[in-house]
This record gives C-alpha cells, structure tokens and sequence, in this order.
C-alpha cells in the first residue's frame, strides 16, 4: 500500500494524525529538555544512557517520543511524506502556547505572526491539492 | 561574533540526514508488516530511526558554536530537501500548494525561533 494508492480521505486522515500526534511530540520533547537538566552539565554517554531509564521525565519522554514516532509511520502508510514532514512543524506552535500558558513566558507579534504562518500552512496542506 | 563554517556544516549536514530520515520512515511504513521478523528485518525503518536520532545530535552540536540567526534559517531549510528526496524516491508530486505551504511553514518557523530569542532578551 502506498500512498498514491490511498484515497484522498485516507490522506487527509494521515494529516489529521499527525497534527494531534505533534501535541505528543510537544511533551516529549519539554520533558526531555527537563530531564537533561538532572544530567548535570557535561554528562558522559553512559551516564544519558543510564539517565534514559533513570530519570523518569527522560524516560517519559523517550517513550513519547517512541509513540509519535510509531503514529508518523502509520500515518506515512497512507500519507505523503511531503505533506507529513512540515507538518511536524506544528510542535513549535505548541512549545509557545505550553511556555505562555504554564511558564507565562510573554508572547510577542513576532511569535504570534509565526503560529499564524505555521497553522495557515498545514491548513493550506490539509484542504488538498487543487492544482 | 561570526559563525563557524563547521557549525554550518553541522546543522546543512542534520538537515539532509534528518531528511533522509522520513524517506526511510515512508519507505519502512510502505512495506509495514507486524510481525516480529518482519519489523527486524525493515532496515529502513530503522535506518529512518537512527537518521533521526543522528540528525538531532548532529544539530546540537553545531547550534552550540555561531550566531542563531545564521543557524536557525539553515535548520528550516532543511525541510526543503523533504519536497525533493518525495519526488525522487516516492514520485510524490511537488505541487503550487505543498511549495506555499512549506514557504509558510519555514517562515512561521522563523519567526517563532526570532520572536522568542527577543522575547528572552527584552526586559520584563
């Protein structure tokens, strides 16, 4: 199965999976950044190995990161790569909304115009192909 | 303070590889079967994997030497190389769409990554 033999709403399903599936992506990836902190400064490959299992926002982390990465390859069973790829890029969107909402960290114009950008460019994937 | 031509090369080089990576995801999804053997013997899916991992090491490293505002345009970049190896490996077609919203995409990223070093250095 491949995608140029799935139907337009199988593709459009794909699109849909994989823009909720970057809100995973999202947290696994905040609490990677929180758990390298427990790593110390200069930690040894080992010690980021061990620390993968030990440190439990490290190893929540992984494990979602592991579950995005499983829903991407389904998705891609019936999606284009070329659809789903900058699609991912929808994570930045959801790190600036996490940092506003838990960190209060302040929003600016320039950031809002970029979630407005990322957000209207899925969109422009997600209606289809017209041309 | 000027930016490295390694740290360049850093981050091109994760962007090509990082990209590759999708192509061994698709190409490991296309033949998916899950069954034990058959998901040890999709090297592509692996190689797509390890593309990955490697790519996220590789651009650690070079964000870690040179100005960000040299770095962070060669990181979104590296989305355009999805667009080609599509065309090339899936004959996935490169439509007026795909191009629009990518250039949206990249300049979203931008200005996402620029907003919120100045939100970081403005006072508050």
């Amino acid at each position: 199965m491949t995608a140029s033999q799935s139907t337009p709403e199988q593709r459009r399903n794909a699109l849909i999976a994989v823009a909720c599936a970057t809100i995973i992506q999202t947290i696994a990836q905040l609490l990677i950044k929180q758990g390298t902190l427990s790593l110390g400064e200069n930690p040894s490959l080992f010690d980021a190995l061990r620390g993968m299992f030990t440190i439990l926002p490290l190893f929540g982390g992984y494990a979602l990161y592991g579950l995005f990465t499983i829903i991407m390859v389904f998705a891609l069973r019936h999606g284009e790569l070329s659809m789903l790829y900058p699609t991912m890029a929808l994570s930045f969107v959801w790190v600036t909304v996490a940092s506003a909402l838990w960190l209060h960290e302040p929003v600016n114009a320039m950031e809002i115009a970029g979630i407005a950008a990322i957000i209207g460019g899925v969109a422009l994937l997600g209606r289809g192909d017209k041309t | 303070m000027t930016t490295p031509l390694s740290s360049m090369l850093w981050i091109a080089g994760g962007g090509v590889i990082g990209s590759l990576g999708g192509v061994g995801l698709k190409a490991g999804a296309n033949r998916l079967k899950l069954t034990i053997p058959a998901l040890l013997s999709n090297w592509q899916l692996m190689g797509g994997v390890f593309a990955y991992l490697l790519s996220s090491v590789l651009f650690v490293k070079g964000m870690s030497k040179g100005q960000l505002s040299v770095l962070y345009p060669l990181v979104a970049l590296g989305q355009i190389w999805t667009l080609l190896w599509a065309r090339v490996f899936f004959r996935e077609q490169i439509t007026r769409t795909k191009v629009m919203a990518l250039a949206l995409i990249i300049l979203g990223v931008l200005l996402i990554k620029f907003g919120s070093d100045q939100a970081a250095l403005a006072p508050h």
